[in-house]
């Protein structure tokens, strides 16, 4: 009932406002009038008696505000009245409000963005149904590949799946009818589209029961994106026969327009087939190499009801184990685990990363609310007089602290509404940026509700945490004194709440600075790393030779041919063919196993190492810049029919043979028992990332072990793009089809320097965030000091201080609380340096560079936050200032 | 008037409750009357008396109406409500009750001890 009459009065108050004023101020009127005519009757002249009246009655406005009060529909009354007040205030101090705008929105930008990143690659689920109990299968070393008959033996022998699907890339010549193009498409498993549980757009997709063997289902579902751009939306497609790699496929139907495959990294694939066709895709067949990891990407299914994903990890690893047993030599991998399907291999990085951008984003928030914090209570303070003055008149404090409350609530809406505007561009812009034109990689990061709301939350919360901090100090004014004697009073010296809310603001700052120095320094010397070759003057064009029909001994003998064209071009130095990719070139290196030269047995538990392996034409070390530190380089003489020989790096040959100069005619076994001899070792390199340790790896013969997919490396100094328009021109009259790949070989190799560079570039924006919140930070404190001050300053300057003693009061305490916490910061900077050395290459905090430049940014940030400050302090006029008092 | 008392804190709406419960009354009326009944032995300021009065009428307690007064006046009138009355018993016996308790509590002897 009470609540019921609240509610109706609260609805009514909207409305009725100007009337309830209205008719209160009748009523108020008519008492004064009934006590004045009292008065009258007992003798007092009318307007005296009115007057009489008017200061029996007491406060009248004051009174009308708790009538006001009184009626709980004056509650939006009374914050509409706040907000206006608010509003005036802060327009009065427009520095003021500009930094506190800027601040919030500089902190809550960050953390939308690192929110939006969090949603996009962590939280939000695969657009599918029931994706929460969908999971992945690893083996092992944190990625899903694996090969086609374990797949099949983990699908058929599992227990805890309801159904396991999988699927790998596949890059295709794709012939519609008129001319053919690159295309990217996923090989899936039949039960790949039952598994996810999704329907077509149109047609059918195909099944399990469509697998009859090797090649036996020549069916193509196309994506939506690539049906609608390609097709125009054609519904009559369904159907029709194209070509992939010259082999007939019929298109069968078309996914739906929400699903873009298994793997939230890459853009939408063209087209699904069927993985039993994939030899006719990739020009070798992957189904029964047991041996090979690369013939499926990822695995995965739906947990059976009722079994959880430790069950599923220990029925995994059992049919691992069995596999070991049954194939020692073919099965490396020891232990598995469940991902999360979508992130696949990426997961464990990705939450590393993510988890380190919100922890940052955090401390970057925590930093700008201290800074608020300090901020508000140094404004409070200076308007200690305005404050006691409305105590005086009769304000409560309570109404008093509400308005400071709804400033600071204002504020964190601006800063929050500006920040947020900035996180979604920022958003947006990300997840339509494709960061390399070669590869389908892009960031499903796109804002949605989620990101708003935690905006907002988070914009409220940090308002109200920052517009309590001057509480304690308002409920401490005394009007009569602070009316009587001014707010100046004695500056404390003892550490106030704000002293120490700077201090932890400076700290936090002088963490991102410390860690954003520490990663760009790492950045720049992975960018003149020692990569093992050299990336400068080198263009990359990789050639596969299984989509224009070419098989066996028809391989190498055109590849032959290509390196001899590539040769005769002019201004192109050398030449050097590489299979697969070259080094760092999207991390496709395989590896192989090899073995001690007396091994009899050549499984597991036997093996001496698993190198990179390569296969390279002669003259590849020239080509890509490794230099040869012992022995020869291949010749064409290492071919099929002589010896198998190998180059090893140097890694390799201290390992295997304890030195460089033993290991030249040394001998070791591979996995098919063929001893291989040493005629050559070369530097080291990086293989696979940026951030590996030195690897052993192996370059044998292309001509003993042919590709179809393989790259050619070319030297010069001719402009790339030139030099690649004619490298296309020539494979096109040798009848080598189109090249997959092209580009110099440094841009190439942004792929492998792209996760260092956005943990950088990220790293770097939450530096130079870092340092001016500690701008701002430091600049409200020494202005508030100075203006406190100022009549003391005065006072002293009168007397006859001299400018740097009256520095010294001025800002000594702002530069103390500065120095205390840059000190704290970089030493918690350095802690905090040693998890970056884990993304970026080559971080590392023990490092006279980066001290020296934190100190220096430190004392910069210092010197720019206090020059203001400064030059009002020394523009001080006593004579006007005590006038004024 | 050195003799006035001050209004012990939560007595101002029992006493307003008592005068209205005599009969209807604008606002200046119920000032005259609590002097009245009180024999001018409380002090209330008389704007104090506004925001009690809309406290009680948001708490349904009162009903307000505009009427004459008269002094031929346009004022607002204020009467119980059933609510206001059961209120104004149950106040009065919990006042009744305290008083008592007091009084006794300060009448106590030694030798009662």
């Amino acid at each position: 009932m009470k609540l019921l009459a609240w509610m109706r009065s609260l609805a009514g108050g909207v409305f009725r406002r100007t009337r309830i004023d209205n008719e209160m101020e009748e009523e108020l009127r008519s008492h004064i009038e009934h006590r004045a005519d009292d008065l009258e009757r007992s003798g007092m002249a009318r307007a005296e008696a009115e007057r009489r009246a008017r200061i029996e009655f007491g406060g009248h406005e004051r009174y009308k505000e708790e009538c006001r009060e009184a009626i709980a529909g004056n509650v939006i009354d009374i914050l509409l009245k706040d907000v206006r007040l608010s509003i005036r205030v802060l327009r009065k101090s427009p520095g003021f409000t500009l930094v506190a705008v800027l601040t919030l929105a500089l902190a809550i930008g960050a953390n939308a963005v690192a929110f939006g990143v969090l949603n996009g690659l962590i939280l939000r689920p695969l657009n599918v149904p029931q994706a929460e109990t969908l999971y992945g299968t690893e083996y092992g070393d944190g990625s899903g590949w694996q090969s086609y008959p374990n797949y099949i033996d983990l699908r058929d022998r599992n227990r805890s799946f309801e159904s396991l699907a999988a699927w790998k890339f596949v890059f295709v010549g794709l012939d519609t009818g008129n001319d053919p193009i690159r295309a990217t498409g996923f090989a899936t498993s039949g039960n790949y589209f039952d598994v996810l549980g999704i329907k077509p757009h149109l047609g059918r997709f195909y099944h399990s029961h469509d697998e009859h063997g090797p090649n036996s289902a020549p069916y193509i579902v196309l994506s939506y994106g690539f049906w609608h751009s390609k097709f125009q939306d054609d519904r009559s497609v369904v159907g029709r026969v194209i070509r992939i790699n010259r082999h007939p496929f019929t298109i069968i139907g078309v996914a739906p327009r929400g699903f873009r495959g298994t793997l939230l990294f890459v853009s939408s694939p063209e087209f699904f087939m069927p993985i039993v066709n994939q030899e006719q895709a990739d020009g070798w067949s992957a189904l029964n190499a047991r041996g090979n990891q690369g013939g499926v990407f990822d695995a995965f299914g739906h947990l059976k009801p009722g079994v959880t994903p430790a069950q599923a990890i220990a029925d995994v690893n059992s049919v691992g184990d069995y596999l070991r047993r049954t194939y020692p030599s073919e099965f490396g991998r020891t232990k598995s685990s469940l991902s999360r399907v979508g992130l696949s291999a990426f997961g464990r990085p990705a939450r590393a990363f993510v988890a380190g951008l919100m922890l940052l984003a955090g401390m970057l928030l925590l930093a700008a609310c201290a800074n608020l914090g300090s901020l508000f209570s140094a404004h409070a303070a200076d308007r200690a007089r305005e404050v006691a003055l409305r105590l005086a008149l009769g304000s409560s404090r309570r109404r008093v602290l509400r308005q400071l409350l709804t400033e600071a609530v204002l504020i964190s809406a601006a800063g929050g509404a500006a920040g947020l505007l900035a996180g979604v561009i920022l958003l947006t812009r990300l997840s339509t940026w494709r960061p390399f034109p070669g590869a389908p990689v892009q960031l499903p990061v796109a804002p949605d509700g989620s990101v708003y709301a935690i905006a907002l939350i988070l914009a409220l919360l940090s308002g109200l945490l920052f517009g309590i901090v001057p509480l304690r100090q308002v409920l401490r004014i005394d009007a009569y004194q602070v009316v009587k004697a001014g707010p100046s009073g004695r500056p404390g010296r003892r550490l106030a709440l704000r002293d120490v809310l700077v201090a932890v603001q400076v700290a936090i700052c002088a963490v991102l600075v410390t860690s954003s120095i520490v990663a760009v320094r790492g950045l720049v010397r992975s960018l003149n790393g020692e990569f093992g070759f050299e990336p400068r003057n080198a263009v990359v064009a990789c050639v596969d030779l299984a989509t224009s029909g070419y098989t066996g001994e028809q391989v190498p003998d055109m590849q032959k041919r290509a390196i001899r064209a590539m040769a005769a071009i002019p201004g192109v130095e050398r030449v050097g063919l590489v299979n697969n990719y070259p080094p760092l070139v999207y991390a496709a290196a395989g590896r192989a196993n090899v073995f001690k030269d007396d091994t009899t047995e050549l499984n597991t538990s036997n093996v001496a190492g698993t190198p990179y392996a390569y296969d390279v034409s002669p003259g590849y070390f020239a080509a890509a810049g490794t230099r040869i530190l012992a022995g020869r380089d291949l010749n064409w003489h290492d071919d099929g029919r002589a010896l198998p020989v190998a180059v090893v790096n140097q890694t390799f040959a201290v390992r295997f043979f304890g030195s460089i100069s033993g290991a030249v005619g040394g001998r070791f076994r591979r996995q098919d028992g063929r001893r291989v001899e040493v005629i050559g070792v070369v530097e080291n390199g990086k293989y696979m990332s940026l951030t590996e340790e030195p690897q052993p790896a192996m370059f044998s013969p292309f001509l003993q072990s042919p590709s179809a997919q393989a790259c050619l490396i070319m030297r010069s100094s001719r402009e790339p793009q030139e030099l690649l328009a004619i490298m296309r021109g020539k494979l096109r009259d040798l009848g080598a089809g189109p090249p997959t790949e092209t580009g110099t070989w440094d841009s190439l190799l942004e792929v492998v320097r792209f996760p260092s560079r956005v943990a950088t570039v990220s790293l770097g924006v939450l530096g130079i965030m870092g340092a001016m919140l500690c701008i701002t930070g430091i600049f409200g404190i020494a202005a508030y000091s100075v203006s406190r001050r100022l009549k003391e300053l005065g006072i002293r300057l009168a007397l006859g201080a001299r400018r740097k003693e009256l520095l010294h009061a001025a800002l000594g305490h702002a530069l103390r609380l500065l120095a205390a916490g840059s000190v704290a910061g970089l030493a918690l900077g350095v802690l905090a340096s040693r998890v970056l050395a884990s993304i970026v290459y080559q971080a590392t905090p023990r490092d006279p560079f980066v001290l020296a430049s934190v100190v220096v940014i430190m004392f910069s940030v210092g010197l720019l936050a206090t020059w203001i400050p400064a030059q009002r302090a020394l523009s001080i006029d006593p004579l006007r200032l005590l006038r004024e008092e | 008037m050195p003799d006035q008392a001050q209004l012990l804190p939560g007595t101002l709406d029992l006493l307003i409750l008592k005068a209205v419960s005599l009969g209807p009354l604008h606002g200046y009326g119920i000032l005259l009357r609590i002097g009245q009944i009180s024999g001018q032995a409380l002090l209330i300021e008389q704007g104090a008396l506004y925001p009690a009065l809309f406290r009680l009428v948001r708490q349904g307690l009162l009903k307000a109406s505009w009427g004459t007064s008269e002094n031929n006046r346009r004022a607002k009138f204020y009467e119980l409500t059933a609510v206001g009355r059961k209120r104004l018993r149950e106040e009065t016996d919990g006042w009744n009750r305290l008083a008592a308790a007091i009084a006794s509590a300060l009448a106590a002897k030694p030798e009662e001890v």
